[in-house]
């Protein structure tokens, strides 16, 4: 079936083509670059200093799904990395060491900083280790963002994370750049960051309608794309989620589904909350299997890593490096087990789930190690069906689509066998 | 005691995976513990609170796993798992505390799965800094010191003073001293301290009252060199990765009958974690901050500010003669899998030679790492100084 694009989708396709564009040229143009990873992203800084980011995770994501990881992968074992460590450094290394061709086939430049934002996971701090070596030693960023072990921010954590905003990052990006700190440029981007934020809670927030216009996991990925990476903070980006929330509204109005690679769901047979990350390698098919079933994902965890906004935190301009600091500090997998069990809880409830799923990623020990036990708590708290499920974020070797697909089926059925029991009751 | 005696005490405290020690220890000085994972904590702030740091490294291959497993994936190293066996089959009812350091996500998280499921008990997530500067990560750090005192001096009901702290910190000092000389002693004559013993001996740092320990090492080293004992033609390794999931006793025993002499290594790194001597000062916590910052080992969970990466290892090498490096990893452990390649950079550019392997706390074979290690150790010997 042949499927309409929406005017949203051409503008992502248009932003991202623009950006990577520009990295290709950002050598001759003299643009300066900057490798950053996506939770804690400092944007509007960076842009601030009209240097240009580039994200890791996403060259890895980009590369599974032009089913290029595989060889990454083998290219960074040959050198050495383990079979057991995060799938994404080893895409990532194994990119850099056959080129660096980026997901639009051009090269990407190499970092002229690498801003180590640590936020959320461990393997971040070895990966730019990892590059830092592999490019001979460039400039480097340490942005220690403190964990939320207690379930939430206290006023030394903002501090210090804006402290290291102040006196290590700004003035590590004016060397670099050659540019002077401009603390106005900096509000308007927060400002805008902003702008964009209220309506991509308006469009995450839009799956609590029945039927669900959007797929908040399969779906919200694309929907993150922009605001978790290059474009927070600019006009393109308010743009972007201004068409989105509209066309979504649109669809609410016309009480229709979320849209698929096969056209329209029409039919909402299991509304799902699901935790961790997609597999990459075979995303369609992946996603196959949940509307195929009619089931639709009305709020997931994982478009929360690039920053949780539902909660009402918003980047603002009146307090530009601690709003950074908090924005770094209240990412998802920041989060301690606790907290991320009662987001869980909450969306489940908040969204009249008929159930929850983990898809457990095999390298992400910072999603992953923990989850079985949050699947128990969400089932005796909830009383709703939880499934579990294993997969890779890149490495096709650890995605098995048939055994997948049984649990699923199975799951799908413990869920039915759920509403019958509450219908005879 | 015999350095027999000593050995034979150290693995009893080894094998006491109920804490039994622990137990008497809190009964005759009607006092509390508080429980520690790897790698470092500041334990000379439990210590000025009365109370006894309890090291917990998991249960190696002492206990048979039976709840464990239903919450870890096959793909998760083992410690956190052992240690949840040990905390619902209540083996660690006897600690009022756990301390879970910032080492790597597992640990981070199991923090959190402690607090949901034993909710008697103070958890503890250490976040240490790992920006260096004193006005930036310094801060933080006594911020967090602080707060870790504070709590201790609630949790056993006393005022812990300056006085306290710095007469803890002088014990501590002493204890760090007498393993630096124990580990000097064994890179000069490693017959006289086989791999296995130190390691017993390190472990008994898990539990034993620091003064206790510390007179215990210095009884060990007066023994030991009195010993006669074969001297062998080994080669003399450093093994790394092994600072947090500790490897069984029988595979240190291997590795030592495949031929090689462990001449540095990087198990029970808490002990050794600061560099020489925290200051006695009018502000301790401003002291264990500052040796924290500038009087620390590398290791993985350290942010590698200098991008000198390798550079501590290869003095290691160096400093303990060593002919090459073994570098041994729990399976699935990030942070030692991640720092094996960049070390290995390090060592090719100073052309010291390697081997790596794979192992989990209850691995039961070690015929494949053994005969490894062996081929490793021959090749060392035959081609070394070629
Ligand atoms: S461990 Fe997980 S969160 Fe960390 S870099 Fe890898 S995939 Fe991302
Ligand atoms: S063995 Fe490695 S991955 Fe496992 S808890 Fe320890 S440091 Fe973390």
């Amino acid at each position: 079936m042949e499927v309409r694009k929406e005017k949203s989708m051409t503008l992502q396709k248009d932003m991202f083509a623009n950006h990577f564009k520009r990295l290709s040229r950002a050598g001759e143009e003299g643009r300066k670059v900057v490798y950053t990873f996506v939770p804690g992203n400092l944007n509007e800084l960076i842009r601030s200093f009209d240097m240009l980011p580039v994200h890791p995770e996403i060259n890895a994501l980009q590369s599974a799904m032009r089913k290029k990881s595989a060889n990454y992968i083998r290219e960074a074992e040959k050198h050495g990395h383990s079979e057991d460590v995060c799938t994404y450094v080893k895409c990532d290394v194994g990119m850099m060491k056959t080129g660096n061709i980026g997901p639009t086939g051009e090269k990407l430049p190499d970092p002229d900083l690498l801003l180590l934002s640590y936020t959320g996971c461990f393997t971040f701090m070895k990966w730019f280790e990892i590059l830092r070596q592999e490019y001979n030693n460039p400039p480097t960023v340490m942005l220690q963002v403190p964990y939320q072990s207690d379930g939430k921010i206290t006023p030394e954590m903002t501090n210090y994370v804006a402290d290291q905003l102040r006196d290590v990052v700004v003035p590590a990006m004016e060397k670099v750049s050659g540019t002077e700190f401009d603390a106005e440029k900096l509000r308007t981007f927060l400002a805008s960051s902003a702008r964009a934020e209220d309506d991509l809670v308006a469009i995450l927030a839009s799956a609590k309608n029945k039927p669900s216009p959007i797929d908040a996991y399969f779906g919200g990925v694309y929907y993150i794309g922009p605001i978790f990476t290059a474009f927070r903070g600019f006009d393109s980006c308010e743009e972007y989620y201004r068409v989105l929330r509209a066309e979504i509204e649109e669809r609410v109005n016309n009480g229709q589904g979320p849209i698929t690679p096969e056209g329209q769901m029409s039919e909402e047979k299991y509304r799902l909350v699901v935790e961790g990350p997609p597999n990459w390698t075979s995303f369609r098919e992946f996603w196959k299997m949940f509307y195929d079933e009619s089931a639709v994902i009305v709020a997931s965890s994982y478009t929360k890593v690039g920053g949780i906004y539902d909660n009402g935190f918003r980047h603002d301009p009146a307090r530009p490096f601690e709003s950074l600091a908090d924005y770094c500090l209240g990412c998802y997998t920041n989060l301690n087990l606790p907290s991320r069990i009662d987001l869980l809880e909450k969306y489940i409830k908040d969204y009249d789930a008929d159930g929850f799923l983990i898809n457990s990623i095999k390298s992400c020990n910072s999603f992953s190690a923990g989850q079985l036990l949050i699947l128990r708590e969400l089932e005796d708290r909830t009383g709703k069906a939880g499934g579990f499920i294993e997969s890779d974020l890149v490495d096709p070797r650890y995605f098995s689509p048939a055994n997948i697909k049984n649990r699923l089926e199975s799951y799908f059925q413990m869920i039915d066998a759920k509403r019958r029991t509450v219908r005879n009751a | 005691m015999s350095v027999k005696q000593i050995i034979k005490k150290c693995e009893q405290l080894y094998n006491d995976i109920d804490l039994f020690y622990v137990q008497e220890w809190k009964e005759k000085h009607k006092s509390r513990a508080i429980g520690f994972m790897p790698v470092y904590v500041p334990r000379e702030l439990i210590h000025a609170a009365g109370m006894l740091p309890v090291g917990i490294m998991g249960a190696g291959d002492l206990l048979e796993i039976i709840k464990g497993d239903a919450y870890f994936q096959s793909y998760i190293c083992h410690i956190p798992r052992s240690t949840i066996e040990l905390g619902i089959s209540n083996r660690l009812d006897c600690l009022d505390g756990m301390l879970f350091p910032a080492i790597c996500d597992v640990i981070r998280n199991l923090s959190g799965m402690f607090k949901l499921m034993f909710k008697d008990m103070y958890v503890k997530y250490i976040d240490f800094p790992q920006n260096f500067l004193k006005t930036l990560g310094g801060n933080f750090y006594q911020h967090e010191l602080r707060t870790m005192s504070d709590d201790f001096s609630q949790i056993n009901n006393v005022d812990v003073n300056r006085d306290d702290l710095n007469r803890s910190i002088k014990l501590y000092n002493e204890n760090r001293a007498v393993i630096k000389e124990l580990y000097d002693l064994r890179s000069q004559n490693p017959h006289l301290v086989p791999g296995s013993e130190l390691y017993l001996l390190m472990r008994a740092s898990n539990v034993l009252e620091i003064t206790e320990y510390t007179a215990l090492l210095r009884e060990y080293i007066s023994e030991t060199v009195c010993e006669k004992r074969p001297q062998r033609d080994n080669i003399r390794v450093v093994v790394t990765g092994v600072f947090c999931e500790q490897p069984p006793l029988a595979l240190i025993r291997a590795l030592e009958n495949s031929g090689c002499f462990i001449v540095d290594d990087d198990w029970m790194l808490g002990a050794r974690f600061i560099l020489g001597d925290v200051a006695l000062s009018n502000d301790p916590i401003n002291a264990l901050a500052d040796a924290y910052l500038n009087h620390t080992v590398c290791t993985a969970s350290k942010y590698d500010q200098d991008g000198n990466k390798g550079a501590f290892l290869i003095e290691q090498v160096k400093k303990a003669k060593a002919e090459g490096v073994i570098f041994a990893a729990p399976s699935f452990c990030d942070p030692a899998l991640l720092e094996r390649p960049m070390q290995q950079k390090a060592l090719n550019r100073e052309n010291i030679p390697y081997t790596s392997f794979k192992y989990s706390e209850n691995t039961g074979q070690f015929q494949v790492i053994k005969e490894q290690t062996g081929t490793f150790a021959d090749s060392i010997k035959l081609w070394g100084d070629s």
